[in-house]
């Protein structure tokens, strides 16, 4: 360990394949990194949400559906998830589609990461979203159907209200996760955080600088995102209920 | 679609199950090695020593907030580094790729065993510690024969789910070209052109394995429900 060369001015070095700068080249995956995640994280808790719902309905095959999709999500590894979007699904497809797929998507690492990493994560927000449904009292729903709501009314204006503000919690370590799993989209080829340090380590051989720098912007990226949900849990508060005080 | 070709997933049977015999070992090492040191962990972060407890917080912090495949690399990059101080060779030692992911996911699993493990000594009431003392029981008599005992009982099925994140996790080891399970299906499908067929036999086999074993710890929760 001691013949290892320190050298934390290497940020500040030129790419050796030239044009920008490391830390530039740093910022850039870190760019994509929180691009794909945003974008996942908006796809997953659309669906999630749907899927979630459509769990605890009294319609028995809507259940089932909701079920399915929710173990098919996740009980494929993240990684194998992403190969069958990039690499099989094509050619699945009808030869248009597929054709399409193939040479038209625009930024093709970035849109497969987004929805793999999106359904991948929807599963997960959509066992949390049943999960506070169901801890609700069964008195909720009635109360709602009494007042006269439709069953669709009462889970606008009754049940989910409630039930994201209990959710929460889990809700934040899946936000923290999305970024994390984001991860995994360089097995694809996007030159996002992680990517980009494995390429700078091979080029550069300053592993320990690469990779504490990279470790840095990871843990300030989930600190911040803990702190964004933890706003939001304390905006959303409702006195005298949860924590509200 | 019409063009599936079977043929390739049945010969190459033989060497994708020495990939998953390497997955299996992969999961079970991580798990024993994750169960073990994440309860010493656990205890180390519950200690009233601070020293103890917020070096096993500031532990289980970092590695919860990177990603794995980041930890993976970290490990390929630092291993061969470790091996040639210990030994005090000239030449950072070269270690493969399955060595080095059996002890970057040891490592990463600690953390996150340790925090089930530290729940489920929470969960037990202090009356039972009391208890233990009480007997005459030293520190550690307490912890061995009293708390983690029923701790263990309690977070069993949590334990289990996150060993079966653990084995669809191992299929990250691909990122240092490690032969498991689906390592072994990627080099099949590269050297025949066959990407369609391995990876859809991968998934496959992954969410049967996953599914089933999920399907058991549901089980097992639902009979531990009704004991308790």
């Amino acid at each position: 360990m001691d013949k290892y060369n320190w050298n934390w001015a290497i940020f500040f070095d030129e790419v050796a394949t030239g044009g920008e700068k490391y830390y530039q080249w740093m910022l850039s995956g870190l760019g994509w990194t929180v691009a794909t995640s945003l974008c996942a994280w908006a796809i997953a808790l659309i669906l999630g949400v749907l899927v979630g719902v459509i769990r605890t309905t009294p319609v028995r095959w809507l259940e089932m559906v909701g079920n399915a999709y929710v173990e098919l999500f996740r009980n494929i590894p993240l990684i194998v998830q992403m190969f069958l979007w990039f690499f099989v699904l094509p050619d699945l497809l009808p030869q248009a589609a597929g054709d399409w797929l193939k040479q038209d998507l625009p930024l093709p690492e970035f849109s497969t990461a987004v929805i793999s990493l999106g359904f991948f994560t929807s599963a997960r927000i959509a066992e949390q979203v049943k999960a506070g449904v169901l801890t609700l009292p069964r008195g909720q729903k009635s109360a709602g159907l009494a007042m006269g709501f439709n069953l669709p009314q009462v889970y606008r204006y009754v049940l989910l209200p409630m039930a994201f503000r209990i959710i929460i919690p889990p809700l934040t370590s899946e936000f923290m996760n999305v970024f994390k799993n984001s991860s995994v989209a360089l097995t694809i080829g996007m030159l996002e955080l992680t990517a980009v340090a494995r390429q700078m380590n091979e080029y550069t051989f300053q592993g320990f600088e690469t990779f504490t720098a990279t470790t840095v912007l990871y843990v300030i990226v989930a600190f911040t995102a803990n702190r964004i949900m933890a706003l939001i849990e304390k905006k959303v508060r409702v006195p005298g209920y949860i924590g509200g005080r | 679609m019409g063009d599936f070709d079977f043929d390739v997933i049945a010969r190459s049977l033989p060497y994708l199950w020495k990939g998953m015999e390497y997955t299996l070992i992969l999961t079970l090492t991580a798990m024993a090695g994750g169960i073990f040191f994440g309860t010493l962990l656990a205890i180390a972060k519950l200690s009233s020593i601070p020293p103890l407890s917020i070096a096993a917080t500031a532990y289980v912090n970092l590695m919860r907030s990177t990603p794995l495949v980041l930890v993976i690399f970290w490990f390929y990059f630092l291993v061969p580094l470790l091996a040639q101080a210990i030994t005090g060779s000239e030449q950072p030692v070269p270690v493969g790729p399955d060595q080095t992911a059996l002890i970057s996911f040891t490592l990463f699993e600690i953390a996150y065993y340790c925090e089930i493990i530290r729940a489920g000594i929470q969960s037990i009431p202090t009356g039972q510690v009391s208890a233990g003392k009480a007997l005459g029981f030293t520190y550690f008599q307490q912890m061995l024969y009293v708390v983690l005992p029923q701790a263990f009982r309690n977070m069993l099925p949590v334990l289990l789910t996150q060993s079966i994140v653990l084995f669809q996790d191992t299929s990250l080891v691909y990122v240092i070209s490690a032969t498991d399970f689906l390592g072994a299906a990627s080099k099949v499908a590269q050297r025949d052109s066959r990407l369609v067929e391995m990876y859809s036999f991968v998934a496959v086999i992954y969410f049967l394995i996953s599914f089933t074993l999920s399907q058991f710890v549901k089980r097992l929760q639902l009979k531990f429900s009704i004991v308790r």
